[in-house]
């Protein structure tokens, strides 16, 4: 029930069109650097898109293209220029050649160093060969998922979309848990960590496969550290959950919105009237000081 | 809502008129699985030893159907709107389904 609030909430915020933040890892009465209030000079900042959905053309959005575009625009006009981008999946809505191919050309148009996850739509028929040939890690193991650092914070970026068996939701696997166990270990637990996948980490509604099944090992790995911040796409809409040193978000997409959870009959695009559309897709924002931890904004496109 | 009578005079007629219509068009109507609203229907669906089945994609999103063996008996490529995928069940059994990019999507052919 409370996910549902907390999600009646957010929809209400993004609704409205209004530019919301939350203080996201480490609420500020935990920061890392105790209670600090000077303004910290050693910060940055990056921005996340997500379910940009290239190729998709029913009527909840005829031109995908034309709102990553407003989506890229207005990371552009941002005050402070990121350090880098994620795109936490489902970059194409078929996994064609041509649709990669239009998606690459649009993101390279943002001229930003850009961290990509697949989603469900990236890996179709070929458990993503395109698409890793085209947005994969350099350098990352065999199953697409990699981490790297950044301004002092440690980004794991993980791979649920494939191997997917009747009835389950995304699905990590053991080697790629294995592989996070390793990856976590010899950190410091004052490392702030943000973990990125495209599917929830999250049960947010399993009945629409908007869970991880076997994500626990991952979160247990994960205990020890102070700052957890998980950034998730999927699901076209802002929900958020708190739970102890973890906090969980999922994106708007660029696209098209999906239903509120059980608010339809199936996880679907949503219709909204032509002008709404803009009110309903956005980016986020993220910026980072070791003093004040990690700050998000979630802004819609219109 | 609709009191049992009228049901039940109703129901017969509509499978007549299904009937006409796949004779009419040389279509297989029984044999066809319809997904739409993140769902596959009928399920299970019973037929006979030989028959070809195709799934119709009906829904505003991509699906796939995928034999629960992990796609080795049964494998579809993205079907978008209105695409389709068959496959004929030669041998008896219990045939489970789901669809590989919403694995929540589960169904089930029974050849016997």
């Amino acid at each position: 029930m409370d996910t549902r609030r907390d999600f009646m909430k957010c929809l209400a915020w993004a609704g409205t069109g209004i530019v919301w933040s939350v203080a996201g890892g480490v609420p500020r009465a935990m920061n890392l650097g105790g209670a600090a209030l000077a303004a910290p000079t050693d910060g940055f900042s990056f921005v996340q898109i997500s379910d940009t959905h290239i190729g998709f053309k029913a009527a909840a959005n005829p031109d995908p293209n034309a709102t990553l575009q407003a989506a890229l625009d207005k990371i552009a006009a941002l005050p402070t220029k990121p350090a880098m981008m994620i795109h936490t999946g489902d970059v194409t809505h078929l996994s064609k050649p041509e649709q990669f191919d239009t998606a690459d050309q649009l993101l390279k148009g943002a001229k930003l160093d850009t961290h990509f996850v697949p989603g469900e739509h990236d890996v179709i028929g070929d458990d993503g060969k395109m698409y890793f040939e085209r947005f994969g890690a350099k350098g990352a193991p065999a199953g697409g998922w990699y981490s790297f650092d950044q301004g002092g914070v440690h980004f794991i970026a993980l791979m649920n979309v494939v191997g997917f068996g009747p009835a389950t939701g995304g699905v990590l696997g053991k080697e790629q848990i294995d592989w996070v166990v390793a990856d976590l270990k010899g950190k410091s637990a004052s490392t702030p960590i943000v973990v990125l996948a495209h599917i929830p980490l999250w049960s947010i509604y399993p009945e629409w496969g908007w869970t991880t099944g076997d994500a626990d090992p991952v979160f247990e790995a994960l205990k020890p550290f102070g700052s957890v911040t998980v950034l998730n796409g999927h699901i076209h809409q802002v929900v958020q959950k708190v739970e102890g040193k973890v906090t969980f978000q999922t994106a708007m997409s660029t696209a098209f919105p999906q239903p509120e959870i059980g608010g339809a009959k199936g996880p679907g695009p949503m219709m909204v009237p032509a002008e709404k559309l803009k009110t309903v897709l956005g980016i986020r924002e993220i910026a980072y000081t070791p003093a004040a931890g990690l700050k998000l904004t979630d802004e819609t496109l219109a | 809502m609709i009191p049992m009578m009228t049901r039940r005079a109703v129901v017969p007629l509509a499978a007549a008129v299904l009937l006409a219509i796949g004779v009419a068009a040389g279509a297989a109507a029984p044999d066809t699985v319809t997904i739409d609203n993140f769902t596959f229907a009928p399920t299970p669906l019973t037929v006979a030893p030989g028959t070809k089945v195709t799934w119709d994609n009906k829904d505003e999103e991509p699906h796939t159907v995928v034999s629960a063996d992990g796609g080795k008996t049964f494998k579809s490529d993205a079907l978008d709107t209105d695409d389709k995928f068959s496959f004929t069940f030669d041998k008896p059994g219990t045939y489970k389904y789901f669809c590989s990019i919403h694995p929540h999507m589960v169904g089930t052919i029974i050849v016997q």
